[in-house]
């Protein structure tokens, strides 16, 4: 491994630390366990309320970027006025909506020498949920069939061929059982108007709920994987628990996944394995997951690994992992002052 | 009869199943068969080992081992 003899400063997406928390917090503490003192982080924000932005144990100097919405242009101009002012090495973005951008700013990025490590937009929208089931056709994935509708009146159709219990999934977000037709128009309405079209109708399996954590080199082979089982999930179906697996199959699923699409960067396989034993992929998340740190505590520190990826350093795969680490997540109230909520939310810096 | 592949089991009775993180506890008797099941002894053998120690009758010890084995096989502690 090459010794950093500078400091590298890393800016982080995902700060809020929610009961949905976001990534962002669990990646920092995953840099820091591997770069110590060498690393300086960047918290780049959305909301001024995020619980990162005020922990300044955890970021060094936090910054709000414009929301996806506002497009690639703005984001380039915010982050341009923070890399003068911070020389960033390395950006980990950490939300869905918001890799797009990043995505396409990628050489841009490289131009003005910030690193990302990152899938191709291929990659990203081929494993978005609306294409979930021919992504699995395509790598022989096992995936739950699905129907992709944009009427309410085509869910009669779908429940005829997937049978009830269904699942309504919403565009971005969200999934609601429904073991009626009544009960599948109520979810297609909510969803549809919450998150818009289409609405994903999926097959429904029951199983124990898996999770594995990735890392993709980008050139097809998986750096670093760890299964996890949920131990405990919230009402919004996030572990609030999990225990790191030892499971050859879900390994190889995992390997098969990254070496048929050369996934680059880290992501998150959501598994659903049936009591016969059959893995199910019911999504597949384009980045590192909440509970991305206890890859670390497993001994694959997946966060570290993706920076040095970044950088240019060659990773070996990774082969050992502590099996039977737990993560149990908790809720800290962390005490500020209206200060510092008063200099993010009027200067957007802190 | 076989445990599953690297079934961990402690002096304590807990019993961990690292392909699905599932936990177990165990009472005494059960910790000690499991042990002896993790050493490689065949079901005669355990039984012969629990006749000598504790004083069971043939017809119990059967009915007490069927269903000690549906719950391991419940638990998926069991290669198939």
């Amino acid at each position: 491994m090459t010794k950093i003899k500078n400091k590298i400063v890393v800016a982080v997406t995902g700060l809020n630390a929610i009961d949905s928390p976001g990534p962002g917090v669990a990646v920092i503490r995953a840099l820091r366990d591997e770069f110590k003192e060498n690393i300086r982080i960047i918290g780049l924000s959305y909301e001024t309320l995020e619980p990162g932005i005020y922990l300044h144990e955890v970021v060094d100097k936090t910054y709000q970027i414009p929301y996806p919405s506002a497009g690639a242009e703005a984001l380039i101009s915010r982050i341009r006025y923070i890399h003068e002012k911070e020389n960033i090495s390395v950006i980990i973005p950490n939300f869905d909506a918001e890799l797009y951008n990043f995505i396409k700013l990628q050489p841009t990025l490289r131009t003005i020498g910030i690193q990302t490590f990152l899938p191709t937009q291929e990659q990203f929208d081929a494993r978005d949920k609306i294409n979930l089931y021919n992504f699995g056709k395509k790598y022989e994935l096992l995936v739950p069939k699905d129907k992709i509708i944009y009427h309410v009146g085509d869910l009669h159709g779908c429940s005829e061929e997937l049978n009830f219990p269904l699942v309504v999934k919403g565009k971005f977000y969200d999934a609601i059982i429904a073991h009626t037709l009544e009960q599948a128009q109520k979810a297609f309405y909510k969803l549809s108007a919450k998150w818009g079209y289409p609405i994903i109708v999926q097959e429904f399996i029951t199983g124990t709920e898996i999770n594995i954590a990735v890392l993709g080199d980008g050139k097809g082979n998986a750096t670093s994987v760890i299964p996890m089982r949920k131990l405990y999930i919230t009402d919004k179906g996030k572990a609030w628990a999990g225990i790191t697996l030892e499971d050859e199959k879900l390994i190889n699923l995992a390997k098969s996944f990254v070496s048929a699409t050369n996934w680059k960067g880290g992501c998150e396989l959501e598994i659903m394995m049936t009591a016969e034993g059959k893995l199910f992929i019911m999504e597949i998340n384009p980045r590192f997951p909440a509970w991305i740190y206890l890859s670390a505590a497993a001994g694959q520190n997946q966060p570290a690994s993706l920076v040095k990826l970044a950088l240019g350093e060659t990773i070996e795969p990774f082969t050992q992992y502590e099996v039977g680490k737990i993560f149990i997540r908790y809720s800290w109230d962390h005490i500020t002052d209206v200060s510092e909520f008063q200099k993010i939310s009027a200067f957007g810096e802190l | 009869m076989q445990l599953r592949k690297n079934i961990a089991t402690s002096e304590s009775g807990f019993i961990f199943n690292p392909a699905t993180g599932d936990s177990f506890s165990a009472n005494p008797l059960a910790s000690e068969i499991i042990t002896l099941l993790k050493q490689g002894l065949s079901v005669s053998e355990i039984k012969k080992n629990i006749q000598e120690k504790y004083d069971v009758e043939n017809g119990q010890l059967e009915k007490d081992w069927d269903d000690f084995l549906l719950q391991l096989r419940d638990a998926n502690l069991l290669d198939n």
